[in-house]
């Protein structure tokens, strides 16, 4: 006769409030970083982009806080152009890959041979290393804007698809479903009442950890010579351009808007963690 | 090990193999060929103007470009069988060639950075691990947090401003251009080309192992064995060494392993910065001027690299874990 | 019998007024703090068995954290915590803790899943001849020589657990604390270690043996120290569990008894309070059905009745 029996001992629940709280801080910190950086973006005056002979080559300073380049555009400017064009390309590519991710994990939960083929599919992507993938789908597109966006957006799901098709799989198991298909409820119905309420926490912060590697793997390429032409103020464009004005001190084309760039990544990185520990605390 | 087990372990990893590199072959030649690039105009370059139709003609004979599609990938796909990748256009050699060659320089830098990086992740992790929650593990964290967020064809630049720019240490890339003849470039000369792209590619791979070998070794800590290892009074450093490396090296190493694709990844970005003459300046070359046989090689090629780094990592277990080793035994 | 025997010599282990507190998980201090053990005493000598009886999650394991020093970070304890006469301090415990104290524990997770049993063993030895020392004690619990040169994911659950008394039997440990798995292991197996531990005894090692279940402790041990909401309310001899229970002091351990098949299988309503239910007076009394007003005014002493130790106004 176990004591347990008689004698049930709640334990305490552990405070997760200041871990929480915490992580609501940051989240908010990270959106208004965000929004800040996009809505500066939006005023930026065109004339700072545009070409000036007199004002080239000028280190930073108040007027131009990253400097200017050959032809006297504004560094800071074009960064930020460079920023938002990223973010964009970026939200694209994480969108679409979100959506390829979830639509193979529920695929795979239809029968066993579509979940081999979606595993298989899955690890046949990972056989490539991405750059390479991303190379080859520039190529086959035929390089510029599209090119990247193509690549981006069909090479970001595979891990993705990993973890939902995991997690497809275990509420495929749980006993609620099992007692809707005993009620006859189609596949349908059971994806969209059962998989899709529990899988969207998981939609959101796989984005949102998907964004930040979209954008370097963006600016990985474009600085390869794959992606946006030569005139468009991407950060890749404008770190390769850089190159050749390294060994003339110039060091400021390559420094600030790598810069820029790491600190917004680093933002995305934080968002999705931090809404990932939100999402654990609450369903642990 | 019985030698049953490693002959089907071999036979599984070479069916595996060769599966996945049909695979790779259909999926990239087809996505190549549907490519708006015309390997005729590539093949002549700029001498277009100068080519007669009927030259015109021939070459596409030549390269068999009339055949369907399906009947164009089994003629590559056979001579692939034979080894003949075809013709690299770029470079006018046998693509096989120009992959040797370019891999063994690709090599010394990717084994270099995988050592290093194994190494310095592998000790960064254990000490933040042990510190958890320290200044110390704050400080590695944050490092290793920062380093994934950063491009590193971005490090790679502010490494040539810093060494090469402006403290002049090493030569500012360029320093090799493609076609100086192996031979011609001294011991030294090759060395000094090499530290730069390597120590950009072992920073860059530092982030991955140190993050994991610090989560790992946290929940190692965290275990009953450690708990009951302590109550028999080891501390310190011994317990860490007698339990704590014992489990979590083997994880460690293993992902190192896996990791290949980015390795490679990383020495793409690297070698163009500091126009290193390796495998991957030849695939961004072949990207941009559509040199397809090139493209298609190195494609195949990266895959059995990849491939190799996760049999490594699987055979790792095989052959370490005494939970793999010997439940096959019994 | 024990009784008379043993207040001789100084006690092993003496706790006294040992409490245990959780602050929250950093050091920020605005969380609650959650007290698990309090006004803990206990006295265990040489060649004895005390059981320490307590419900599951009641802090029993944290007891035996607490002695060895390996609190989680987050834990404070107040109160004395005496070995051989002498506080047990950080330092004196390097010395000690594998050496003169030894732990069995709950667990079989406690092997090292990747170090062969002989070698795990043989950590707790000192000076030569360590190999045959081990093998001799492991043909005594019955393991087979291979086995010290397999790792634990080869051995089943029992021979697991004899690994893990061989430890404690090679060291020469004075002092033994044996946590006894929750989830209850066979009755076989149970005997079995039962008759180890007695055997430890015999050779003159104190024993504290915690378990969840008062029938298993009445098997082993000398003395039975019941814990109840994180306090120790009685201690008692074995042989004052008998008949209905009217030698027990404490309504909870007299609860106990009775809620046991053969002795009528009368449940106990109600369950023990939380860290933060507690009010100031009796811990039981919501239950106690004895319980007067002097009960919810203060808490009871501990106090000497019938040569036992209880936490009660009406003992
Ligand atoms: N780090 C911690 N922070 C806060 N509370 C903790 C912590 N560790 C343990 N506790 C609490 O202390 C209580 C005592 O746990 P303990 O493991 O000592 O119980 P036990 O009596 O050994 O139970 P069992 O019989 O199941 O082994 C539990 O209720 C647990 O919730
Ligand atoms: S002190 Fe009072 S309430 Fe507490 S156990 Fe004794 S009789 Fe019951
Ligand atoms: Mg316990």
């Amino acid at each position: 006769m176990s004591m347990q029996r008689i004698d049930a001992y709640a334990t305490p629940t552990k405070s997760n409030r200041s871990e929480r709280q915490r992580a609501w801080t940051r989240i908010i910190l990270a959106l208004l970083l965000l929004a800040g950086i996009v809505v500066w973006a939006l005023l930026i005056n065109a004339d700072n982009l545009k070409v000036n002979l007199e004002g080239r080559n000028t280190a930073p300073s108040l007027a131009h806080l990253f400097g200017t380049d050959w032809l006297g555009r504004d560094m800071f400017a074009r960064t930020l152009k460079g920023l938002t064009l990223s973010l964009a390309v970026g939200m694209l590519a994480a969108l679409s890959s979100t959506g390829i991710a979830l639509f193979f994990s529920l695929l795979s939960s239809w029968n066993k041979w579509l979940d081999d083929m979606v595993t298989w599919v899955t690890d046949l992507f990972l056989s490539i290393p991405h750059i390479v993938t991303l190379i080859l789908l520039s190529v086959a597109v035929g390089g510029g804007f599209k090119g990247v966006v193509v690549g981006l957006a069909l090479t970001h799901w595979p891990r993705f698809t990993r973890l939902l098709r995991a997690e497809v799989l275990q509420v495929k198991e749980a006993e609620y479903v099992g007692v809707s298909r005993q009620l006859g409820r189609s596949r349908l119905w059971i994806a969209r009442h059962h998989f899709l309420p529990h899988l969207f926490p998981h939609l959101l912060v796989g984005f949102l950890l998907l964004l930040p590697h979209a954008i370097l793997h963006e600016a990985a390429i474009t600085f390869l010579g794959f992606g946006f032409s030569t005139d468009t103020p991407a950060i890749g464009v404008i770190l390769s351009e850089s190159m050749s004005y390294l060994s003339t001190g110039l060091w400021w084309l390559a420094f600030f808007p790598g810069l820029a760039l790491v600190i917004m990544v680093s933002i995305f990185e934080l968002l999705g963690r931090s809404i990932r520990r939100l999402a654990e605390t609450s369903s642990g | 090990m019985h030698y049953k087990q490693v002959m089907l372990f071999i036979t599984g990893k070479a069916v595996k193999l060769a599966t996945l590199l049909i695979a790779v072959s259909i999926l990239s030649f087809f996505l190549i060929s549907y490519s708006p690039i015309d390997p005729v105009q590539l093949y002549i370059g700029a001498d277009m103007t100068r080519v007669s139709p009927e030259q015109r003609e021939n070459i596409a004979e030549y390269w068999g470009l009339h055949e369907s599609k399906p009947q164009q990938f089994i003629n590559w796909g056979k001579a692939v069988l034979h080894g003949d990748f075809g013709t690299s256009l770029l470079y006018r050699s046998p693509v096989a060639d120009v992959i040797a060659e370019r891999f063994l320089a690709s090599l010394a830098l990717m084994v270099v950075a995988w050592l290093l990086s194994g190494v310095v992740g592998f000790l960064l992790g254990i000490i933040a691990g042990m510190r958890q929650g320290t200044w110390a593990d704050h400080v590695i964290k944050g490092f290793c947090f920062t380093l994934a967020s950063t491009p590193a064809f971005w490090l790679a630049l502010l490494f040539l401003m810093t060494f090469s720019v402006w403290l002049g240490w090493f030569p500012v890339g360029l320093g090799t251009p493609a076609g100086v003849l192996a031979e011609d470039v001294t011991w030294v000369e090759r060395l000094r080309h090499l530290v730069l792209p390597a120590l950009t590619l072992s920073i860059a791979g530092v982030a991955n192992v140190a993050l994991h070998t610090r989560e790992k070794l946290i929940e190692v800590l965290a275990s009953e064995y450690i708990r009951f290892a302590k109550a028999k009074g080891e501390h310190g450093f011994v317990l860490v060494w007698r339990h704590g490396l014992r489990n979590i090296s083997i994880p460690a190493v293993s992902l190192h392993f896996a990791s290949f694709g980015e390795l490679f990844g990383g020495a793409v970005l690297a070698e163009q910065v500091f126009s290193y003459p390796g495998l991957g300046q030849a695939i961004v070359q072949a990207g941009l001027g559509g040199d397809v046989p090139l493209l298609l090689g190195i494609v195949l090629f990266s895959a059995v690299f990849v491939f190799v780094g996760n049999v490594m990592a699987d055979l790792l277990y095989q052959l370490i874990d005494p939970r793999m080793r010997r439940s096959g035994v019994q | 019998m024990n009784l008379i025997s043993s207040t001789r010599n100084t006690p092993l282990l003496e706790v006294k007024n040992f409490s245990l507190t959780f602050h929250s998980d950093r050091k920020d201090r605005q969380e609650p703090l959650t007290q698990v053990i309090r006004q803990f005493d206990i006295t265990i000598r040489e060649g004895e068995i005390m059981a320490v009886v307590g419900a599951s999650g009641s802090g029993k394991s944290l007891l035996a954290d607490a002695i060895l020093g390996i609190l989680p970070e987050n834990a404070t304890c107040k109160g004395m915590l005496h070995y051989k006469g002498e506080p047990l301090t950080e330092k004196r415990r390097k010395h000690l803790c594998g050496d003169q104290i030894m732990l069995i524990p709950q667990s079989l997770n406690a092997l090292d899943p990747l170090m062969k049993t002989g070698k795990q063993v043989q950590t707790v030895m000192k000076g030569k001849g360590k190999k045959d020392g081990q093998r001799a004690v492991f043909r005594k619990v019955g393991l087979p020589d291979h086995v010290s040169n397999q790792y634990p994911f080869e051995l089943s659950g029992g021979m697991a657990r004899r690994v893990l008394i061989a430890t404690a039997m090679v060291s020469n440990a004075h002092f033994i604390i044996a946590d006894e798995a929750t989830p209850g292991i066979d009755p076989h197996a149970l005997g079995e270690m039962v008759t180890f531990i007695k055997h430890l005894a015999m050779e003159g090692k104190g024993v504290m043996f915690i378990t969840h279940d008062i029938e298993t402790a009445l098997q082993v041990a000398d003395k039975v120290a019941v814990f109840y909401a994180g306090e120790t309310v009685e201690i008692a001899n074995v042989e004052d569990f008998s008949g209905t229970g009217e030698t027990l002091r404490h309504p909870y351990t007299k609860a106990l008894w009775n809620s046991l098949p053969q002795n009528g299988f009368v449940p106990l309503e109600g369950h023990q309070p939380l860290a933060d239910e507690k009010g100031k007076g009796c811990a039981f009394q919501p239950r106690c059905q004895r319980a007067t007003d002097i009960c919810l005014q203060k808490q009871p002493e501990s106090r000497i009745v019938k040569a036992g130790m209880v936490r009660c106004f009406h003992a």
